[in-house]
């Protein structure tokens, strides 16, 4: 049976070397820079990839997004593009160009994967799309990251990450009760990032696929198509039950509403109470933390908690037509928020799951990368930027694998940084 | 025959955030055999009951998230309370180059199969472990679902308008991307092994990966000292950098009916503009990136004011038109239905199910050129593959399967 840590966690899994490499070590990928394939080719390289990104003359236009170190608006002071970017290498090529084009083809014809996001046609009126480069490297995996696919009838159309995810799905589902208030785009280009994993996994098969036979093949990415499949009920529920989700107040959008389940903490900050109790023990678990708190005499509905454990719990099923099952589930909710309203939301978090309650806290992003759980993993990594001379701390890995780890190797390339890549003699194609 | 048709995966997932992982891998055509409890009848994964429903009917089969989730796998039951099932497990896993499970953290250890368990009966077995913190660290013990893991990885937070509780997701947002996570993680560990034979353990914590979707909030704070959680934030539907503007939701003609408006550099705002043709457009403050962020309250009335009059499919047309990121907020039939860039790409496969008839599901959102993925199978009633897994596969008997099912073991 399984051994516990002093935290009563399970045993954890192995440390990696210090020497060992990524999964992907040995794959060359080239990637024409671009907001649609950015977060795809950090994958790929956080994983050990070899990624290549080649930028027009000026830089990529992802160089212009903010944030900024110090608000300074500078190509090389993107943290947008830091981001993005890490652990790539970056060439600058002018694709407009007939020796850059050259030069482009040379280097996928080293490369296993092309990863890019042009407009579609645009490539191949330049004479250097997937099926031009084709005869030179029969393995090579081309993957295109676009809006709608490269074929759809709405290939052309534009697009950004507000826009996509208003058309794809996801904010119909995301807002407030109240429906005058504007259904919301949840922050952090999260729908450019969903295209992102799913071309990255496509990516990945298709590897295993050309490691298997030396054929490689064209993966046409549909960005609206990867946010319309990243929508849980709202889309199997019309599919399934021809139902309709509406958006509520920081909870699952639903076809039938849900009861509103927010607190406020002891500082004001919002505190979701999350499921209610209904099993016996669950009520136990309450009653214990208010008396544990001595806060019984605060909470006289207390009695309807003894109840529901007495009772050994209440089935959801009764609550409309058993009034005082209704009564029992009501102040197993009260309780939630009576408690909250006296913690901080991080007590409320930790002493909850500490008694076996699943309940969040709800963090804003630098919370996260403060907390000691992501602390003890290792999630933020610091790492020194020459380009600043300071220690910068970042996000880190998104999954922990022990043989071959996610690994930082590198900033994002400063302009140009390994124009010697391209510059040089080319390189022999490795095996 | 997928691409992957030469893998197996011994699965334990369920709900989305597992399920969703092996989902994948099964439409390339790899064998996912997935496991679940007779005593129970796998009501471990809630969703089996759950609705959305195709009827009237209810019950274990008939949940549509269920179904949606578990398209192309192989369903066996096992009873690994049993020594038999102990056994039946360790042969499976003898025959599995991925064991992949969506546990709480610690429970496949406690019913007997800790990862060197699984090392011992496979030395290159691949194991991906996925829950809410991961196997490591003080809060590993800590429960979650979907709504859970995106408040703590700061993904809530970040959803939501000025002087509001946060929004949040809407839907377990992080549980499609713990499975989409999985998955790559799944096919990046198989590049490994397939490279130096060596198998290993994948401790995916869901919120991990929730807080790598958020690297340019972090790096704001961590280099700028400016944190997330400060007045006026978030504002998730204005551009969160001053990169764009004007960039918003805005009511359109009818009841709860929107559109989304971004205006990329000033181009657009030109192109924006010339379509919509009235006086304001023409204040002069709007021609510059800085003004419109600087009028932003302004400009977002007068273009909500144009919006609200208007059909929002015809600001879709006219704004798409002339060149402009501006869209209708879709209701989910619209996007299913009617709208060319999920239709024509195939995007909602039929499958056919023993008890539910025909079914459409989500399908996947590329396509391979010579290998593209399958999804033309629902997944079988509860034990429906047993005879195929531990007949076909582990070579038992119609007799000792017989048996296997009266002594309670599947």
């Amino acid at each position: 049976m399984a051994t516990t840590g002093p935290h009563g966690s399970p045993e954890p899994p192995p440390a990696p070397a210090a020497d060992a490499l990524g999964p992907l070590t040995g794959l060359r990928v080239v990637e024409l820079a671009h907001e649609a394939t950015e977060f795809a080719g950090r994958m790929l390289a956080d994983f050990g990839a070899e990624v290549i990104l080649v930028e027009p003359p000026g830089g990529a236009r992802q160089r212009t997004y903010g944030p900024f170190v110090d608000d300074v608006p500078d190509p090389e002071r993107s943290l947008w593009f830091w981001h993005y970017n890490t652990n790539k290498f970056g060439v600058v090529l002018d694709l407009d160009v007939a020796a850059d084009r050259e030069t482009f083809a040379g280097l996928a014809a080293t490369a296993d994967v092309v990863l890019e996001g042009e407009t579609p046609g645009r490539l191949a009126a330049l004479g250097i799309d997937e099926p031009d480069l084709r005869a030179a490297n029969p393995g090579l995996v081309w993957t295109s990251v676009t809006p709608f696919g490269r074929t759809n009838p709405r290939a052309l159309e534009p697009m950004t990450d507000l826009t996509l995810l208003a058309n794809a799905g996801p904010v119909w589902s995301c807002g407030y009760d109240d429906h005058t208030i504007p259904p919301v785009r949840g922050g952090g280009n999260q729908g450019f990032q969903t295209a992102g994993i799913h071309a990255a996994t496509a990516t990945l098969v298709a590897v295993l696929h050309r490691d298997a036979t030396g054929r490689g093949q064209h993966v046409d990415v549909s960005m609206h198509a990867a946010n319309n499949v990243t929508t849980e009920f709202a889309t199997y529920g019309w599919l399934v039950a021809g139902e309709t989700v509406q958006r509520q107040t920081c909870r699952h959008a639903a076809a039938r509403p849900t009861q509103f389940t927010m607190s406020t903490d002891k500082d004001g900050r919002f505190c979701p109470t999350g499921v209610p109790p209904r099993a016996a023990k669950e009520f136990r678990t309450l009653i214990d933390w208010i008396d544990d708190r001595g806060w019984r005499d605060d909470f006289p509905a207390i009695a309807f908690l003894e109840l529901g454990e007495e009772r050994g719990g209440v089935n959801f099923a009764d609550i409309a037509t058993d009034p005082l099952v209704g009564e029992i589930f009501g102040a197993g909710r009260d309780a939630l928020i009576f408690i909250a309203s006296r913690l901080t939301s991080y007590e409320f978090f930790l002493e909850g799951q500490t008694r076996g309650l699943a309940l969040p806290v709800i963090y804003s992003p630098e919370e996260v990368v403060e907390d000691p759980h992501f602390r003890a993993r290792g999630f933020a990594v610091e790492q020194h930027h020459p380009g600043i001379d300071r220690t910068v701390t970042y996000a880190g890995a998104p999954v922990t694998m022990d043989a071959s780890p996610w690994r930082w190797q590198r900033h994002a390339p400063t302009l140009g940084e390994h124009q010697h890549l391209v510059d040089g003699p080319a390189r022999p194609q490795s095996s | 025959m997928g691409v992957l048709s030469n893998l197996r995966i011994c699965d334990f997932t369920g709900q989305l955030a597992g399920a969703g992982a092996t989902r994948t891998l099964a439409a390339f055509g790899a064998q996912v055999i997935r496991i679940e409890d007779p005593v129970t009848e796998g009501r471990w994964d809630i969703l089996r009951g759950m609705e959305p429903f195709v009827d009237e009917r209810r019950g274990g089969e008939f949940g549509g998230g269920f179904q949606n989730h578990n398209v192309e796998k192989l369903a066996i039951t096992l009873n690994l309370r049993t020594e038999r099932g102990r056994e039946l497990l360790a042969e499976i896993v003898a025959r599995s180059d991925v064991v992949a499970e969506n546990f709480a953290a610690g429970v496949l250890a406690r019913l007997g199969f800790p990862y060197e368990r699984l090392r011992e009966i496979r030395p290159d077995v691949i194991y991906v472990s996925n829950c809410g913190f991961g196997h490591r660290g003080p809060y590993s013990a800590f429960k979650t679902w979907g709504p859970i893991v995106q408040a703590c990885s700061g993904l809530t937070f970040t959803s939501g308008l000025p002087d509001l509780p946060p929004a949040g997701w809407g839907y377990s947002y992080m549980d499609h991307h713990g499975a989409n996570f999985m998955a790559f993680a799944i096919l990046a560990a198989l590049v490994h092994r397939n490279r130096t034979g060596e198998g290993q353990w994948v401790d995916m914590s869901c919120t991990d990966a929730g807080a790598a979707m958020l690297g340019p909030v972090v790096l704001d704070y961590t280099v700028n000292g400016r944190p997330a959680r400060r007045p006026g934030r978030p504002d998730s539907n204005h551009d969160e950098w001053g990169s764009m503007a004007p960039h918003n939701v805005y009511a359109a003609l009818g009841d709860d009916e929107w559109v989304a408006i971004a205006c990329r550099d000033d181009a657009d705002w030109e192109r924006l503009a010339a379509v919509v043709d009235e006086d304001w457009v023409r204040d002069p403050r709007y021609a510059t990136l800085a003004g419109r962020l600087a009028a932003q309250a302004d400009l977002d009335d007068r273009l909500g004011a144009w919006c609200a009059a208007r059909d929002k499919f015809a600001v879709q047309a006219a704004l798409i038109g002339a060149g402009v990121p501006g869209v209708a907020v879709q209701r989910p039939g619209e996007r299913i239905e009617d709208d060319p860039g999920t239709t024509d790409f195939g995007l909602w496969p039929w499958v056919e199910h023993e008890l539910m008839g025909r079914l459409r599901v989500d399908g996947l959102p590329y396509h391979l050129a010579e290998t593209d993925w399958s999804i033309e199978r629902a997944t079988s009633l509860l034990g429906g593959d047993n005879d195929l897994v531990y007949g076909d596969l582990l070579g038992l008997s119609a007799a000792e399967i017989d048996d296997l099912r009266a002594e309670g073991v599947i």
